[in-house]
């Protein structure tokens, strides 16, 4: 059992969870993710790792309760405990020697990890700047924390409720176009947003990493479940991945692939919401 | 007196029709009475070729003649004295190329039905007996066994008895490996896994799940941690492709996924949150016994029908015989000599068929069968909503690109000697990370050697 030590609301959709789990918070790095099983009938589930402790040996996730089974994690509290947590999983992300000047993306929930990648490029003394996109002022989530870890933080909103109006791309396109030079872009939310920043920097041959969120049953390297076609060629994005040279990857397909149990889950809610009186 | 009948006493199984509904075991086992009128066909021959058959040895001739007088407690003593797991072997021992293949009732007739008993005697044993696993004095060594499958399984409890320390670090949220995951309920009932690892337990045996070795602790921070020997059965890992077009459309699923879901994950019980796709017509492209476990579980989830696609003949289909019959009572469709090139796709990227050429078969190549050649312009296509691929594995490279000094050869499977140590002293290895996927038994086998090496190899130290 792995115990909840700490959770906070970061908007009415996006929670902030910490659990104890010593030996996985002693090897986690900034990329990696875990899976978790709320209860002997859940499913396996993929969280990126948003934050960890050596010292306290705890390891924080950050999610969006839009499934049933991040819905039924979401409904539990400190001091409760989940089944299974395993990790940490994937290839911690690789950066390059050299880099000077980053631009880190991240969309909506996307944000909580793209924030631990800034800090670590801003520990490392990587100028950042951070561009943060929201569908609207209410979902905002880490505005100070990627404040303090950014030279330049880029606020940006589908409706103009809060920072800029329009798209993260918008933002970045208007920074490389003003003569701003990145060694490298980090672009993490959902793939639609990855695959136009790829757009956005592919001109510029910019190299453009993006964490992919694929569907996945174990995460071990076994079921083949959260392959992906990068280059034209399949990769595993448990093992080989989660980090993946945006330029290369087939979007399109990972998008289609990622609704398949789309109308199940809507299903689910259905059940989710009468078990739960209507609560999740 | 010996039976002479030259067939085996049938096996009872539930109806074709009714069991393509259900996920029930098939096959229902021997009743005492059948099981004492089988026994009786062993000539219990002095040579006991059966044994030659066996990769883990077990003394066929010696627990079949306490079958045959009843003496089903006594079976059972020398049955396990050779084999751990005897209930799951009974069910999924491929018996006709092993130990029945060298019995001298099968010159003329049928064989001895050795897995039929095996199973009998297990089974029964877990019925009428209390299990009296007796926790053995600890020698006071540590031992570490990464992987809970049947390699895992088999070389804990070996070690175990001798009085080692062990630990098993496995991955999933569940010891059993591909008994769990892999192969299905109906097959291999769960709780008779869930006993077997039970049984285990109560050796004394620890087991530690949620540990996926190479990422969470490396093999040299288990010798850090005070472990004098590992034993790697991480088993067989990422699933192969064609590397045909249309591989990434939605309904494509790798035979690994389709029975995880299945399986470890119950998508096929309501009260499990796991989604499965509701397919109407499948494909499962390959002829072991994952696609026949494939091809079943599709039709049990209610797919209207449901084809396995085969590039050779009946003669050469890798999966065993009672599988293969199996999947043709229930209804499932053989293409044989027939290989996809490609899976076809609508404008929304899902799956609605796959188009197959015809083969026939040429000269035999490496591994001694005849090599299937295509005949040109014989493409056709079949109308489904779901692939299935299930034409083998790779082994996973967790552990070997996290731990110095292991060799593994091409195909990035462990190297090891016939002790089945690796090439670094103390780190032995065995099953599917060491063979690429096999079966259950030859993973067994290894396990097995491989607690006797550790033994000695701790006795030497």
């Amino acid at each position: 059992m792995y115990k909840i030590v700490e959770k906070r609301e970061l908007n009415e959709n996006v929670t902030l969870m910490s659990f104890q789990a010593p030996y996985i918070a002693r090897k986690a790095e900034a990329g990696q993710f875990i899976i978790f099983r709320v209860d002997d009938r859940g499913e396996r589930i993929p969280l990126t790792i948003a934050d960890y402790d050596r010292d306290r040996g705890t390891v924080t996730v950050i999610f969006q309760k839009v499934g049933a089974s991040t819905k039924r994690l979401g409904m539990l509290e400190e001091g409760d405990s989940i089944s299974d947590l395993a990790g940490p999983l994937g290839v911690a992300t690789h950066y390059e020697d050299g880099l000077k000047k980053v631009a880190v993306i991240g969309g909506g929930v996307g944000c909580a990890i793209a924030y631990p990648q800034a800090k670590k490029l801003h520990g490392m003394g990587v100028s950042v700047d951070l561009i943060a996109g929201f569908r609207n002022k209410d979902i905002v989530i880490l505005e100070d924390e990627m404040r303090a870890i950014s030279d330049r933080l880029f606020m940006m909103t589908d409706d103009g409720s809060y920072g800029d109006k329009g798209f993260v791309t918008v933002k970045l396109k208007e920074l490389i176009e003003g003569g701003e030079r990145y060694d490298a872009v980090i672009a993490i939310g959902p793939v639609i947003m990855m695959k136009m920043v790829c757009e956005v920097t592919r001109p510029y041959g910019i190299h453009t990493l993006v964490s992919l969120n694929p569907i996945m049953v174990d995460g071990t390297g076994m079921c083949g479940g959260c392959r992906v076609t990068v280059d034209g060629k399949i990769k595993f994005a448990c093992v080989d991945g989660p980090d993946f040279d945006g330029h290369l990857v087939d979007f399109d397909e990972l998008m289609r692939r990622n609704n398949i149990y789309k109308d199940k889950e809507k299903e689910a809610d259905s059940h989710v919401c009468r078990l739960f009186g209507g609560k999740a | 007196m010996p039976n002479m009948s030259n067939k085996k006493v049938p096996m009872p199984h539930q109806d074709a029709k009714v069991r393509a509904h259900n996920y029930d075991e098939v096959a229902l086992g021997y009743t005492p009475e059948m099981a004492v009128e089988e026994a009786k066909r062993c000539l219990n021959c002095k040579h006991k070729p059966c044994v030659s058959g066996c990769p883990v040895h077990v003394p066929i001739p010696g627990f079949i003649e306490q079958v045959a007088s009843g003496n089903f407690e006594k079976a059972y003593e020398i049955l396990t004295s050779a084999n751990a797991l005897p209930a799951v072997c009974g069910r999924v021992c491929p018996q006709e190329t092993q130990c029945e293949s060298k019995c001298v009732r099968g010159i003329k007739g049928e064989s001895v039905g050795i897995g039929r008993l095996e199973r009998f005697v297990a089974d029964w044993y877990m019925q009428n007996c209390e299990t009296h696993v007796r926790k053995p004095q600890s020698n006071g060594h540590k031992v570490a066994v990464v992987g809970g499958g049947p390699a895992g399984l088999t070389c804990a409890g070996d070690l175990a008895k001798l009085g080692y320390q062990v630990t098993i670090f496995e991955a999933f949220h569940t010891a059993g490996g591909v008994l769990m995951y892999g192969i299905p309920e109906f097959r291999l009932p769960k709780r008779i896994v869930s006993k077997e690892i039970d049984n285990l337990k109560a050796l004394g045996v620890d087991i530690e799940t949620n540990m996926v070795i190479g990422k969470i602790l490396s093999v040299d921070e288990l010798f850090d941690m005070g472990y004098e020997a590992v034993f790697i059965g991480s088993g067989a890992g990422l699933p192969r492709f064609m590397g045909i077009e249309g591989e990434g459309l939605v309904g494509v699923y790798s035979a690994n996924e389709y029975l995880t879901r299945v399986n470890l994950m119950k998508a096929y019980l309501d009260e499990y949150d796991t989604p499965i796709k509701d397919s109407r017509r499948v494909a499962v492209v390959g002829g072991g016994n994952v696609a026949m476990d494939a091809a079943r579980s599709a039709l049990r989830l209610g797919a209207e029908k449901v084809y396995i696609v085969y590039r050779r003949s009946m003669e050469e289909i890798p999966a065993r015989a009672e599988e293969v019959q199996h999947a043709q009572e229930e209804g499932v469709e053989f293409q044989l000599l027939r290989n996809p090139v490609r899976i076809l796709g609508d404008e929304n990227g899902n799956v609605t068929g796959i188009e197959c050429v015809e083969m026939e078969l040429g000269e035999p190549d490496a591994s001694g069968r005849r090599s299937p050649v295509e005949k040109t312009g014989s493409n056709f296509a079949l109308d489904v909503d779901t692939v299935i691929m299930a034409i083998g594995t790779s082994p996973n490279p967790l552990i070997r690109s996290t731990t110095k000094g292991l060799e593994t050869n091409r195909r990035g499977c462990l190297v090891v000697d016939e002790s089945m140590m690796t090439s670094r002293e103390g780190v032995y290895a065995g099953g599917d990370a060491v063979t690429g996927a096999a079966t259950v038994i030859l993973a067994m086998g290894a396990g097995k050697t491989a607690a006797e090496s550790i033994d000695a190899f701790l006795k030497n130290k």
